[in-house]
């Protein structure tokens, strides 16, 4: 890091508990769920009336109307409406990429505090007109008589009112992010029991940061959920094998269980500098000291869709001058049992670590016991823009808990993309 | 020399009646091309662990640029990235049912104990039935008399039976060899696995080939003409499989010095002719012919890199009726004058360092024929000349081996009766005869400058054949 720059605090996060598509919240749009948790934050650090640095979030799946879904959801929200705000968007990256931003503008000295969110809805997703029919009505805007326009019009067809709905489809490869994964996982190797186990330890461990009220403050109840809807706490590998699979053919080993189902949520955090944070006398609960994305070329390249996290990861730990054994957590985001899978292996081939990366020796495995160890997404469902607040807000929590030691965060987007981040414990 | 019955049972309808009534099923073994990779396909790699060969093998791997495939398995990735191989990973609980594989390697180095033989089994189980037609399996083991206790000589010389019956299941035209490699001599094995995976290898299954250490490292050698710059000596060159080593000998590089007798002369040099050598016109068995061969090569050459024994006669009766003419000159040709001829080179230090003795047994040598006393006798004593000359030569920095051809389709055994002939053809993994190239091919890995490990050794070119076996 600059030594110029100042220490970000990362002094914590709240969401709402993550509903699956068409349940709960299928008639919740982006700009509820986004102002709702923001209020929810405002709350918990009274921050209502405060006039903040920024705030910085976004939704993947987003509306037209929604150009300026934040700063929208902050003129609605209790925060001060001088509070500027600008929506980001990485697909899955979005949460984490929007911490980064609030955090380096802080660093920076740019701003003081500011506030990193993101939401997604799958439910009340944006349905856009037909591709044909979007032409044809540009075309008669365009016209300039009444004979061009009826001329125009006259082009209309059937047909044509056969919307275009949002796909979960790569735009260059017209693969789904599972298929691209059932690609990547047979690379590997990935087995359907590991990923199955994955799966079932990710919904054991969401339940018992329930249980314990790990998650009380971290979570607050909304339209009548109180905990993620997708969270099966008697989940086990057993149950989970006799899922069929839906990506990679008959013989696939990805199922609706170790895959994460499309969901609805907002998530969003607190970063202050630290004279900020103790001039309103809130406890520091970590530092967001590093960060790095990266992308890979998956559609010429030989690259998989969402190996971008195993190259991100060595290029800030070289930064940082750390090993990746050197974390107390490990936050990988689960798109896809077989995503986590796969980026583990990756980091532990010596072929992959010299070949790809240029690494004389591999980057090593991780302590399993350190994995997600407050859920993932697997458990709780990945409402995109989400993901990132909810990770950075239970990494924050869990370092304020032990008081010592650091966390890593691993996250793969759409689009071959990855981001990392590193975050410590107030008195590391 | 056309096999018919092959070429029925490759057509729709052949297939389908063969396949009906059980008949043996000969597929059209891929040969070598030059300019060809040394395999066309992928190739899985898979170690029992504690082996000492990931090295060694990844390396000819890459040095091969074939596709590789590897268990995720600690050692092998280490040794795989060490040599710069981006191999890509296999684990056959995890993948797709259509995955196959060109080659098996399987380095069992690591199993020291009869217990541990399970490894081969771990392994084999879940991919034998991925391999393509033509392919390849190679298990590669500790020479038992290396083995550092008896239970692991136990468990190395086991993997004999398991090579030589994977050999016999796997059809289609795949070769299954086991490869001893002495401990030391991990770095000589690059010519003989590109051998055995390569179509030159194309008529050897079932072998077991003893890899001893060499200190001759061959760096930098052009593996599309390893033998430039070397002369080589060829005897029976007019016709047949010696035409065919001939051939190859001259494709990877050597000058051939074709050597035939005076009524073959005009064939000579048609061989020789085509391939750029030069031909020496002499009576092998004749009281002269070692001193003239030498006065020849230390005249034209300065001396010699490579010996290849090839000339050889048949004149078949059984035993009692055998007259002593009969016996005489198929002993003299076969197995007298190639004694005689390396003692000459040898005696006269004629033979160039990293110098090659090539012989030829055959399989009636190893099992024995009726009505071949004399050439079952003269072929089983090349395997004599190879083992008595082994050690020898090895301090010489020389090397002696042999081929022994099974059914090899040529004009002796076209103008076989047919009975005889076709069980000749079918009675092998193969199921059908082999091609003169097949048995040059084996005979330019001896001669290959890298092979200098591979010393002693005696390889059927018989497509496994059931005799002698």
């Amino acid at each position: 890091m600059n030594a110029n720059a100042r220490r970000v605090a990362v002094l914590g996060g709240i969401r709402i508990p993550f509903a699956r598509q068409d349940g709960p919240y299928a008639r919740a749009s982006n700009q509820d769920m986004l102002t709702y948790t923001l209020d929810a934050l405002a709350s918990k650090f009274n921050l209502e009336g405060e006039s903040l640095g920024e705030v910085a979030a976004g939704a993947v799946l987003k509306h037209s109307r929604d150009f300026n879904l934040t700063r929208e959801s902050v003129l609605g929200s209790k925060l001060a409406p001088e509070t500027p705000a600008y929506d980001v968007q990485q697909a899955c990256g979005t949460g984490l990429e929007a911490t980064i931003l609030v955090a380096n503008k802080i660093a920076l000295g740019q701003i003081d505090a500011g506030i990193a969110a993101g939401v997604d809805t799958t439910s009340d997703a944006p349905i856009a007109l037909n591709e044909d029919l979007r032409e044809v009505l540009l075309e008669v805007n365009r016209a300039n008589s009444n004979t061009q326009r009826l001329r125009a019009l006259a082009r209309i067809r059937p047909q044509q009112i056969v919307p275009a709905i949002p796909r979960n489809a790569e735009p260059r490869t017209g693969l789904s992010m599972g298929e691209h994964t059932a690609i990547m996982a047979t690379e590997w190797g990935i087995g359907r029991e590991e990923q199955d186990e994955l799966a079932a330890s990710s919904h054991r461990h969401l339940a018992a940061a329930y249980d314990t009220g790990f998650l009380d403050d971290l979570v607050t109840p909304f339209l009548g959920l109180e905990r993620d809807q997708n969270l099966r706490p008697d989940s086990s590998p057993e149950k989970l094998a006799k899922l069929r699979p839906v990506f990679g053919g008959p013989d696939g080993t990805m199922t609706a269980g170790n895959s994460t189902p499309l969901s609805d949520g907002a998530s969003s955090v607190l970063l202050a500098s630290e004279e900020w944070a103790a001039a309103r006398g809130i406890p520091v609960q970590a530092y967001f000291t590093e960060a790095q994305t990266a992308g890979v070329d998956y559609v010429n390249g030989s690259e998989g869709l969402l190996m971008a996290p195993a190259y991100a990861m060595p290029r800030m730990l070289d930064r940082a001058g750390r090993g990746l054994q050197d974390f107390d957590f490990y936050e990988i985001h689960e798109a896809f049992a077989a995503q986590v899978l796969c980026t583990l292996r990756a980091w532990e081939d010596p072929v992959f670590c010299r070949e790809r990366l240029g690494r004389a020796q591999p980057l090593g495995a991780i302590d399993r016991d350190k994995l997600n160890v407050h859920g993932g997404s697997l458990g709780a469902g990945h409402p995109f823009g989400a993901t990132g607040g909810r990770i950075v807000a239970n990494l924050a929590k869990a370092l304020s808990e032990t008081g010592t030691g650091r966390g890593v965060i691993s996250i793969c987007a759409a689009g071959g993309l990855g981001v990392t981040a590193i975050m410590q414990a107030a008195d590391v | 020399m056309s096999d018919r019955y092959q070429q029925l049972i490759n057509t729709p309808i052949g297939k389908l009646v063969s396949k009906q009534v059980g008949l043996p099923q000969p597929v059209r073994l891929e040969r070598y091309q030059p300019g060809q990779p040394v395999i066309d396909g992928a190739v899985l790699f898979g170690a029992a662990p504690g082996g000492r060969l990931a090295g060694a093998v990844t390396g000819v791997l890459a040095a091969i640029g074939a596709e590789v495939h590897t268990p995720m398995q600690e050692d092998i990735r280490t040794a795989a990235a060490g040599v710069g191989l981006d191999a890509k990973v296999f684990n056959p609980a995890a993948a797709p049912a259509e995955a196959r594989f060109k080659a098996l390697v399987f380095d069992a180095t690591g199993i020291g104990s009869s217990e541990q033989l399970r490894e081969a089994w771990a392994f084999f189980h879940p991919t034998i039935r991925r391999v393509q037609a033509s392919g390849r399996v190679i298990i590669l083991g500790t020479p038992p008399k290396d083995a550092q206790t008896p239970p692991e000589a136990v468990a190395q010389r086991a993997l004999e039976g398991l090579t030589r019956s994977i050999g016999k299941e796997v059809r289609q035209g795949t070769a299954a060899q086991l490869l001893y490699v002495a401990p030391g001599a991990e770095a000589a094995i690059e010519s003989t696995l590109r051998f055995l995976l390569s179509p030159k290898s194309a008529y050897v299954s079932g072998q077991v080939v003893r890899i001893g250490p060499s200190e001759l490292v061959a760096d930098d050698l052009d593996w599309e003409r390893p033998m430039s710059g070397k002369v080589a000596v060829l005897t029976g060159a007019s016709r047949g499989i010696g035409a065919a080593i001939a051939e190859v000998l001259a494709r990877d590089g050597a000058h051939v010095v074709g050597v035939d007798i005076a009524a073959q002369a005009a064939e000579l040099d048609s061989v020789t002719g085509a391939i750029g050598g030069s031909s020496l016109i002499l009576d092998i068995t004749s009281e002269t012919a070692p001193v003239e061969l030498a006065a020849h090569l230390l005249e034209h050459h300065g001396g010699v890199d490579v010996v290849v024994h090839n000339a050889g006669i048949t004149r078949d009766k059984t035993l009692g009726r055998m007259s002593d003419e009969l016996w005489d000159s198929v002993l003299g040709v076969n197995l007298i004058a190639p004694q005689r001829i390396d003692r000459e080179l040898f005696g006269r230090n004629l033979m160039r360092p990293n110098g090659r003795i090539v012989l030829v047994s055959s399989i009636s040598g190893i099992a024995g024929n009726a009505g071949q006393t004399n050439y079952s006798t003269s072929k089983a004593g090349v395997i004599g000349v190879v083992e008595a000359w082994a050690s020898a030569l090895a301090r010489k920095k020389a090397t002696i081996n042999a081929v022994a051809p099974g059914f090899i389709e040529t004009q002796m055994t076209a103008a076989m009766p047919i009975g005889t002939r076709e069980a000749g053809r079918r009675m092998n993994s193969m199921a059908q005869g082999g091609l003169p190239i097949d048995v040059a091919e084996a005979i330019a890995w001896y001669a290959n400058p890298a092979s200098a490990g591979v010393n002693g050794n005696v390889v059927r070119v018989c497509g496994q054949s059931l005799l002698g076996a």
